[in-house]
């Protein structure tokens, strides 16, 4: 029922070949091909309905794509436990009856295996992701009497608990206050030394180029990805974002964005 | 007339003894199965779950008479057959999802009031299929409901935290690579077989009660599934019990005195819950 598997540790970690994926007959993504080695950190930025969680899910396993290949470390997504989807917190049942200890603790069932209950041993470890996302204190708390910086914070902790190599997460600073955003970036960059890959999705393209190795600029194919220097280009961004983008002609060169975001992609809602 | 004989003398008689029973466990077994039922949203599903089978019952009706051990049969196999039908069919894009159980639902069970009715005393049958029966409960129904009912729980508690994440989080279960799908025929597979056990205690029309009230009432005195579980479980025990002795004292239909406690029991956890939010 749980599947195991050996990682090819030359392979990249995640590989992305000509994928395509179309929704009742509207282009969602077209012709993606990337890499991601061990380690990088990767924001993927792009407008809403640009494809960011369908790219997420297609990689997770979770979403068959139409056309095109994903390899995790050299196999098929379907054969990997390592991958860890963190959702939109809008799409998250916050009256669910679960303390933070309990949804911490779903990460480990593909570890746990049928029919076996969590060990003394199995505590100790979501107790340790715990400490890692500074929520200890909130084990026992039920999920929606947390704050939304906090709320993210255990999704990742649930993904350490799963021990994922890559993470996935889909808008995580939506919503949150500067602080809170903040936080999550700085605990983001404490689990570099860990080799976890991270790609996250966002709306800020200023945070992205302060706190992740690569930028993927997506709108349906991608329209760059490379480093933060060389993406923060006006034509990369006007292609991505297109009339939304306004640039004001000065020596500063400065861009507004008027992306009316807050995460209410609903294209992963036709399945 | 103490207390003690107030409680006692409706148990003097065998069949109150096996009501009592029958009411207990399928308060149990629907209150477990029915907190996952709540959890995700599932009692329109339940309630067509319920009515669907009734066109089964009848066909079982008419070929083998009113023999309920028989009729068990027949309303499990229905069950089954028509919990998976509706999974299946809710899937498909081109109605909406509660559209189309209301469609099967309603059509269904107009089939069954059609088939019963071509019996000529079919309005006394027909309204225990419809309201339950549990004072006719007999000894080899006892056992039909504890050995299904039993099936339920233990696969419940086999794959607790499997259906805990299927219903919290089915992307973070995809990503487990649990058979998502199989876990969700499953899940369907066990409200299938409680509806089928519960059919004798209160009847299709009210069985979704019995799914969703106990579990609802308790979702709101606590915060933890297990906890919620056990709960729910009490609280339709306790209804089974005490709409027993109202059905006894004041002459009321055994499976809506049950119904009703469940009711009232759901209003006073509703108003504590309220008063404790002031």
């Amino acid at each position: 029922m749980y599947p195991q598997v050996i990682h090819q540790t030359d392979k990249p970690i995640l590989n992305v070949q000509n994928l395509s994926v179309r929704y009742n007959g509207r282009v969602a993504l077209e012709d993606i091909n990337f890499h991601l080695h061990v380690g990088e950190r990767v924001a993927v930025v792009g407008p809403n309905g640009a494809g960011k969680s369908t790219l997420f899910k297609v990689v997770a396993g979770v979403l068959q794509p139409n056309q095109g290949l994903v390899t995790i470390s050299g196999s098929n997504p379907l054969v990997h436990q390592c991958i860890a989807y963190i959702p939109q917190r809008s799409q998250v049942d916050w009256a669910f009856p679960v303390n933070v200890a309990d949804v911490v603790m779903m990460g480990r069932n593909a570890k746990l295996g049928l029919f076996k209950l969590p060990s003394k041993k199995d505590w100790d470890f979501v107790n340790h992701v715990l400490e890692t996302v500074q929520l200890e204190n909130l084990s026992k708390r039920q999920i929606n009497q947390l704050s939304g910086g906090q709320q993210q914070r255990m999704f990742i902790a649930r993904a350490l608990a799963q021990e994922a190599e890559l993470m996935l997460m889909d808008e995580p600073l939506t919503g949150l206050d500067t602080p809170a955003q903040e936080s999550l970036l700085d605990l983001l960059d404490t689990l570099k030394g860990q080799n976890v890959t991270v790609m996250v999705a966002t709306h800020d393209l200023e945070q992205a180029s302060r706190h992740f190795d690569r930028i993927m600029l997506l709108n349906h194919k991608i329209i760059t990805f490379d480093e933060p220097s060389s993406v923060m280009k006006t034509e990369n961004l006007l292609q991505a974002y297109g009339a939304r983008l306004r640039t004001t002609n000065g020596n500063d060169n400065l861009l507004t964005l008027d992306d009316s975001c807050c995460g209410d992609e609903n294209e992963h809602d036709h399945h | 007339m103490t207390i003690i004989d107030w409680l006692s003398s409706p148990l003097q008689y065998e069949f109150m003894l096996r009501g009592m029973l029958a009411a207990i466990m399928v308060g149990i077994v629907c209150a477990v199965i029915g907190t996952f039922v709540v959890l995700r949203g599932m009692a329109f599903f339940g309630d067509a779950l319920a009515h669907t089978i009734l066109p089964g019952i009848a066909l079982g009706y008419l070929i083998s008479g009113n023999a309920r051990e028989i009729l068990f049969w027949w309303a499990l196999g229905t069950a089954i057959v028509a919990s998976l039908g509706i999974g299946a069919i809710s899937k498909q894009a081109q109605v909406k999802e509660d559209t189309a159980i209301g469609i099967i639902f309603a059509g269904m069970f107009a089939l069954g009031i059609a088939l019963i009715s071509t019996v000529r005393s079919y309005a006394v049958d027909l309204s225990h299929f419809l309201f339950g029966d549990v004072l006719g409960v007999s000894t080899q129904s006892l056992w039909l409901i504890s050995i299904f009912g039993g099936i339920v729980l233990l696969i419940v508690i086999a794959f607790y935290k499997e259906f805990t994440t299927i219903s919290f989080d089915p992307v973070l279960a995809l990503t487990l690579r649990l058979p998502v799908n199989l876990l969700n025929n499953l899940l369907l597979t066990l409200i299938a077989v409680t509806v089928a056990v519960s059919l004798q205690t209160v009847g299709v029309a009210l069985m979704v009660a019995m799914l969703v009230t106990p579990a609802a009432t308790a979702s709101m005195l606590t915060h933890r599934l297990s906890t919620m579980m056990i709960l729910a479980a009490i609280i339709a025990a306790f209804s089974g019990v005490v709409g027993l002795y109202l059905s006894y004292y004041f002459s009321i239909a055994s499976g809506s005195a049950i119904v009703l406690t469940a009711t009232f029991l759901f209003l006073l956890g509703f108003l504590y819950k309220r008063v404790k939010s002031i």
